[in-house]
């Protein structure tokens, strides 16, 4: 059984975000790049789920539509312990053109179990996944918070508002994967990190495909106004507040 | 000149910064406060090839250059030196002496298991009465034909308690002075062998510093390391790679103790603004900014001249006064920016400040860097 | 041409997100001078699809097979593509829930239509068609043009809000063909926890962080939540630290909410937590550090210790009511 990983490259969560020429495009100077966190978590799931003797996962490859800069992100995931590392060679205009990349390296390289981040913490498309199932008209599942493995039957649960349902599907099959579907990432170990210079990282020429989006300016949320700080004596006053002038309750 | 790092050690530096985030940091004041050894940090910290990360891959090392092994020691110290002094011991001292004069035999029983971080290592050089001045050494490895016998005290030795596998440096032949002293591979539970007391240390309180004693034990021949009559240039040549190991532990203290101010003087303010825009506090910064990348470049500028293979002991020494002293300073400095709050264990910065001390004290004394460096001049 | 809005009900019922979606549609409906049609798929009674009415739906279409009463996200794409072609529809809309963000990328492929996700304001200009959504997780907003003929949106949670505009509703049928092959994915077990207040619904959330100390003193953060009829919700060390569980985790990398009002207590604010919660109406805080960042987001902050202030507040709220 093979799994790919769909991986993203995203500013480090606690990066300030600015803009730059007349605010249509992010300002990337001094920006620390990493694996897009849910993206992370899913290459662990699949991690877990090889070094699982009693199921068949053999292979872990990590894919990435994107340019070079994005090759040492995809050497961490190797480093990890990701088997083979792809990047399709083109600049991600939007989900559906990166979905429709990574549809067409899957036609050509069939996978049993695509994970994909349920979002990218820098554009929030969260739509690359189901788009990819679309692509290549697999099943799907949203919001997954586990996978397991039983003999290779597959058992997947999904959140749902207030609960969760336990579902089973066939492969091939996209799971859109979100915060539980592993404890935490992994760090890389010194010897993964030797290693990850042996393996395989192929550079793909992307395919031509239309563009439908494009991001033509940003801007940044308007200030927010002082914090009124109120007496830890007084919860009335703040119920007063919140009633009469923030008129929230 | 080129002062980019690969991807490789990029990498190596930010897996450690991780680990020292996600592992170190929860519970590094209490295991300071109440003095508790990190087992189970240490143990991870082995899995992920920490404590052996400078031990070629043939031995279950991680075969990384010394450069990465300065960024890595850098990151692990801004948070927990009782940590980092253990993976420095245990790379630099104990680990890189074996491989680089062990037979194959003690290569194979014992660097292996210290390098997968299996087994910990500790370097006995240390006395009573021989710190400083490491050729006045009383312990004896009398030559009894087929083992040495050994007898003596060793004094401060890290990982004392928690150590499987002892480097023992000890007097063989008196009349030939340090040319009489002999490297030996001791296991720690051999008979004979008893540990002293935890010492309650100022700072660095989570790591074991222990004196142990031998008493009338038996050494297996085929232990010595290197020649026989080596144990003194033995420990010299260890304690060369050790200060660029220690030198890089009082990089990361500074470093660790200063992002902190930074991070605490942009959000402090006093007369309506935040203390970072007083010049007092702003200049402080800037001045230990300034030290802190001096110190890294000379820790840097050592290690690159161990992984060319061209001498190092006047750079390591001189990169260990340097860091060490900042350290010292910058530490202090930091407390003073956080004011009270600098002054209280929540903060972090007393404990970098009490940290900091002993890199200016072990592995040879600022004084000793000096005469070190002083000899250099007109070696 | 058209605009279309999928409403999705659960177990038979909308929700008010459903009517806001509505009443966005009814809007952009307006904006783009042409009439608006609902999409309803499973089995809702005639009374609730009626209530859609209440927001400018007048035309509702609904495909009322039971097959169809759970989600399944191929089938359903599948069912709203084809609507979307027979009324000739040029924008689609969606809520921005698991179920949008299931459906509308599987259209946009089928489509070829251009998807924009969490749009939060009605169309900045319609030719060049351009939309507003939060990018970064909230840091920052987007301005995103679509250029395909037809555009898919799903709009993010109390962007919009209600819009009253009752008529009369035509409620029709829609015939369409199910493929049983759509249907490869199994429920084989579910679990709903009925009397909680849902997260991603909530008016009001009272969140908590590590300032609690330990996963026993959660009691004071409950009652106040069961005062207001707020859901509960915490910080990411809190869910890391296994003392809630990671449904509850809000901020950059858990769930990205949008209450009127969210209450943190002994919550830091860093700046990952700030990017789940920055969408809120009002925020409060309470916190021991007169420093700690997240009184640089809050409305309304109360120093102190979160173990005597909860109560306080919870007290205050109970006698306001009575």
């Amino acid at each position: 059984m093979k799994i790919l990983v769909c991986i993203s490259n995203v500013p480090d969560t606690t990066t300030k975000v600015k803009f730059k020429e007349g605010d249509s495009l992010f300002d990337d100077s001094g920006v620390q790049w990493i694996i897009n966190p849910w993206d992370e978590l899913a290459l662990t799931r699949a991690m877990e789920l090889k070094e699982d003797a009693g199921n068949s996962v053999n292979e872990i490859c990590v894919i990435h539509v994107g340019g070079a800069s994005a090759d040492a992100t995809l050497r961490k995931a190797l480093a990890i312990g990701a088997d083979k590392a792809v990047r399709i060679d083109a600049c991600p205009a939007d989900a559906y053109h990166v979905a429709g990349q990574i549809a067409e390296y899957l036609k050509e390289n069939p996978f049993d179990i695509i994970f994909s981040g349920i979002e990218s913490s820098d554009y929030n498309g969260s739509s690359v996944g189901a788009m990819i199932a679309e692509f290549m008209d697999y099943p799907g599942i949203s919001s997954v918070t586990s996978v397991n493995l039983d003999d290779d039957d597959i058992q997947v649960n999904r959140a749902i508002p207030g609960g969760k349902q336990v579902l089973k599907t066939e492969t091939p099959f996209v799971a859109v994967v979100q915060k539980g579907i592993a404890k935490e990432p992994r760090i890389p170990s010194m010897r993964g990190i030797m290693m990850a210079r042996k393996k395989p990282l192929e550079v793909k020429p992307a395919v031509e495909l239309e563009v439908l989006t494009e991001s033509i300016k940003f801007e940044l949320p308007p200030a927010k106004g002082a914090c009124k700080m109120i007496d830890s004596e007084s919860a009335e006053q703040l119920v007063e507040l919140l009633r009469n002038e923030a008129k929230v309750l | 000149m080129n002062f980019e790092f690969t991807e490789e050690q990029l990498m190596i530096r930010d897996a450690a910064r991780d680990f020292a985030q996600r592992e170190l940091l929860p519970g590094v004041i209490e295991r300071d406060e109440k003095a508790i050894y990190p087992t189970e940090q240490v143990k991870k910290l082995g899995e992920l090839g920490f404590l052996g990360m400078l031990v070629g891959l043939d031995y279950d090392g991680g075969g990384m250059d010394t450069i990465s092994y300065v960024l890595a020691m850098e990151e692990i110290s801004k948070i927990d030196s009782s940590v980092s002094v253990i993976m420095s011991v245990n790379n630099s001292l104990v680990c890189w002496g074996v491989e680089k004069y062990g037979t194959e035999e003690q290569k194979q029983k014992y660097l292996k298991p210290m390098a997968r971080g299996e087994k910990i290592g500790a370097f006995l050089l240390s006395e009573p009465e021989a710190g400083s001045d490491a050729t006045s050494q009383r312990t004896t490895a009398v030559d009894m034909g087929d083992h040495y016998l050994v007898n003596g005290t060793k004094n401060w030795i890290t990982s004392g308690k928690s150590a499987s596998t002892y480097i023992v440096i000890a007097q063989t032949h008196p009349e030939l002075k340090h040319r009489g002293i002999n490297a030996l591979i001791v296991e720690a539970d051999s008979e004979g062998i008893s540990v002293g007391p935890h010492e309650n240390k100022m700072g660095m309180r989570a790591s074991d510093t222990h004196s142990v004693m031998f008493n009338n034990v038996k050494v297996p021949k085929e232990n010595l390391l290197g020649e026989e009559g080596f144990g003194f240039k033995f420990a010299m040549k260890s304690l060369e790679g050790g200060r660029i190991g220690i030198a890089s532990q009082a990089l990361g203290i500074a470093s660790g103790a200063y992002e902190l101010a930074l991070k605490y003087a942009q959000e402090r303010k006093t007369f309506g603004k935040e203390i970072i825009k007083h010049q007092a506090i702003a200049f402080k910064l800037a001045d230990m900014a300034t030290e802190i990348e001096a110190a890294r470049f000379f820790c840097l500028k050592a290690a690159w001249l161990k992984d060319q293979g061209k001498p190092y002991g006047q750079a390591s020494a001189m990169a260990k006064l340097y860091a060490a002293e900042t350290a010292m300073k910058v530490t202090t400095e930091a407390v003073q920016i956080h004011g009270g709050y600098g002054y209280v264990k929540e903060y972090h910065v007393e404990r970098l400040m009490r940290d900091a001390k002993l890199t200016q004290i072990y592995e040879g004394t600022s004084e000793i860097q000096k005469i070190v460096i002083s000899r250099g001049l007109v070696d | 041409m058209s605009v279309i809005a999928f409403a999705k009900n659960w177990n038979g019922k909308f929700k008010n997100s459903t009517f806001e979606l509505v009443s966005y549609t009814k809007a952009l409906a307006n904006q783009l001078n042409t009439n608006m049609v609902v999409l309803s798929i499973g089995e809702v009674a005639e009374e609730e699809l009626k209530l859609l009415g209440n927001y400018g739906a007048d035309k509702v279409l609904t495909v009322s097979n039971p097959q169809l009463n759970t989600l399944t996200s191929r089938a359903y794409a599948d069912i709203v593509a084809k609507a979307a072609n027979s009324v000739g529809a040029e924008v689609i809309v969606l809520s921005d829930n698991n179920s949008g963000k299931a459906i509308a990328p599987r259209v946009s492929v089928k489509l070829k239509a251009g998807h924009v996700a969490a749009v939060q304001e009605l169309p900045l200009s319609l030719d060049p068609f351009v939309v507003k959504k939060s990018v970064f997780s909230g840091k920052a907003f987007g301005h995103i043009q679509i250029k395909s003929d037809k555009k898919i949106l799903t709009i993010a949670k109390n962007c919009f809000g209600l819009v009253a505009n009752p008529c009369d509703v035509a409620i029709e049928e829609f015939a369409v063909d199910i493929d049983t092959n759509l249907f490869k994915v199994k429920i084989i077990q579910e679990e709903e926890q009925k009397d909680k207040v849902i997260l991603s619904d909530a008016d009001i959330v009272v969140s908590a962080g590590r300032g609690m100390r330990s996963p026993e003193n959660w009691g004071p953060v409950e009652e106040l939540a069961e005062v207001l009829g707020a859901a509960t919700a915490c910080s990411r060390p809190v869910s890391d630290e296994g003392w809630r569980g990671h449904e509850e985790h809000v901020g950059q990398t858990g769930k990205v909410i949008a209450p009127n009002l969210y209450i943190a207590a002994g919550i830091s604010g860093a700046i990952q937590h700030v990017a789940g919660i920055s969408r809120s109406k009002c925020i409060v805080a309470i916190n021991t550090d007169p420093e700690a960042p997240i009184f640089s987001v809050a409305d309304y902050g109360i120093v102190g210790d979160v173990m005597d202030v909860l109560p306080r507040l919870t007290e205050a709220f109970r006698n306001s009511k009575s």
